[in-house]
């Protein structure tokens, strides 16, 4: 899961954790590794639930529609880079709060 | 903010362009060419790099005479057989255990996590370890997190080592830092490994400034890459250039724009002269610790490593194992037989045979997903040394 995926930032709690939107999909992410400061809007690449860098601006729509297509090409369902980016999503706690179970 | 974007939204996904990808690999056939017929052998040490590799089918536009091994950038195939043991006599012991997925059907010496559990022993994936500190918070008995993976989760460990974890939890760390790990592939006996190719995501978290030393001391080039088709075309032709040149180095490779010292893009590659900036520095003051600075970024990657156990932590020692297992094991396991045995396995990739479909990292899994072995004969006949190795993982 080398690959991580990016995700964007909806709002900053006071536990440095956010509320991160992966395309419609909601989780809270840490913030400890980030390199810069980062806001609400912002794109962080996430892995194994720690966003660890803010991807600029100007990045950020090349980085996702590469993202897009791992996600939604043509591949098999099962294909190994999709199926690892899906699981990034799932390295994150749901919105809700609190801790994950271990389905 | 940095000047601005050179692509355009009709350039999307110029890293797939075709012309390109093309033009790059004439450019290692050109470079090759002049090898004759002594093979020039690059690794790379990422499961994602080599996912990348196969899905793309570029194995089939390299050069007869250019191998491109994978090396031990798997979990799961380079956590020893003993690190296995011990989460598994923990949990025997009736210790709660949590661990990432991948790790649970890995077999130790006569069990896996798995086994464990199904024997009742209370074994739980998580996908991350910031919910094994939820899960401490909300009781009293020990829990452990058995950690494995490389910088890119070894560094989320050390953030919560250093953020006052619950006393109860302890982390029994399996967690790898890659530049040993390459110092031991060149130091094998027949090692022929020229180049490696680093992940750009470990390097964004240490710096590309890790490798120096290793550069400097065994004269073998890095070129660290991000994860599309053409970063790792353009990262060979690079390696290649430096293994014909005389000055080995460390460099990255911006596939797509003119080297700025930034990223080429920071979903799949590594920033330049600005890594050492992306180490475990928070974006905001921290009261325990000081942002860190150039020359400190592995830090937390080894500490995670030294607190395998914490100080005072109730966790009984596993008993199971029949040896007492050493603290920071995996900076000492170099000359450790079990350790070389399991890096050559990972090497030749087919040892991981036994662990097949463990982790989406590995070789084994990868190449049955996108098909065949692609290169499997040729480092099985000119790689040293393995027959043992193929024999003994068959």
């Amino acid at each position: 899961m080398c690959l991580g995926v990016p995700g964007r930032i909806l709002s900053l709690d006071d536990a440095d954790g956010a509320l991160v939107d992966f395309w419609g999909v909601q989780r809270r992410a840490r913030l400890d590794l980030v390199d810069q400061p980062v806001a609400p809007g912002d794109y962080v690449l996430v892995h194994v639930g720690y966003a660890i860098r803010r991807i600029p601006a100007e990045d950020v729509e090349v980085t996702m529609a590469l993202y897009d297509e791992l996600l939604h090409a043509a591949a098999a369902e099962d294909d190994l880079m999709r199926a690892d980016v899906r699981g990034e999503i799932d390295t994150c706690a749901p919105s809700g709060g609190g801790p994950r179970g271990s389905d | 903010m940095v000047a601005t974007d050179p692509r355009t939204p009709s350039a999307r996904l110029e890293f797939r362009d075709p012309v390109r990808a093309r033009a790059l690999a004439e450019r290692l056939a050109t470079l090759t060419a002049d090898l004759g017929r002594a093979p020039i052998a690059l690794m790379h040490v990422c499961g994602s790099h080599e996912q990348a590799i196969a899905r793309y089918g570029l194995r089939h536009s390299f050069p007869q005479n250019l191998d491109v091994i994978m090396g031990p950038g798997c979990p799961v195939c380079i956590t020893d057989t003993p690190e296995v043991d011990e989460a598994v006599a923990l949990a025997r012991q009736g210790v709660r255990v949590l661990t990432y997925g991948d790790m649970v059907r890995v077999p130790g010496s006569s069990a896996s996590l798995a086994d464990a559990r199904a024997d009742g022993a209370r074994v739980e994936v998580i996908y991350s370890v910031a919910q094994a500190v939820e899960a401490a918070r909300q009781t009293d008995e020990p829990v452990v997190f058995f950690a494995s993976g490389f910088e890119t989760t070894a560094v989320a460990t050390a953030a919560v080592l250093l953020d006052d974890p619950p006393p109860n939890l302890s982390i029994l760390s399996a967690h790898e830092h890659i530049p040993p790990v390459m110092e031991i592939i060149c130091e094998m006996p027949g090692s022929r490994v020229q180049g490696f190719l680093a992940a750009g995501h470990a390097a964004t978290i240490t710096g590309w400034g890790v490798f120096e030393p290793f550069v400097a001391h065994h004269g073998v080039p890095v070129v660290v890459a991000g994860f599309e088709p053409l970063d790792i075309l353009a990262a060979l032709v690079r390696l290649i250039e430096l293994v014909k040149g005389d000055a080995p180095s460390v460099e990255h490779v911006p596939a797509l724009r003119d080297p700025r010292g930034q990223p080429a893009r920071p979903g799949l590659a590594v920033g330049g002269v600005s890594a050492h900036r992306r180490a475990l520095a928070r974006h905001r003051p921290h009261p325990q610790r000081e942002p860190a600075a150039a020359g400190q970024v592995a830090r937390p990657v080894r500490r995670a490593a030294a607190l395998r156990h914490r100080p005072g932590e109730p966790v009984a020692r596993p008993a199971a194992s029949g040896r007492p297992v050493p603290l920071r094991r995996h900076h000492g396991w170099r000359g450790e037989p079990d350790g070389l045995r399991a890096l050559r396995q990972a090497v030749h990739a087919v040892g991981a045979r036994r662990r097949l479909h463990g982790s989406t990292e590995g070789t084994c899994r990868i190449w049955h997903a996108y098909g065949g072995h692609p290169d499997l004969e040729v480092p099985r006949e000119r790689a040293a040394p393995p027959a043992t190795a193929v024999a003994t993982a068959a």
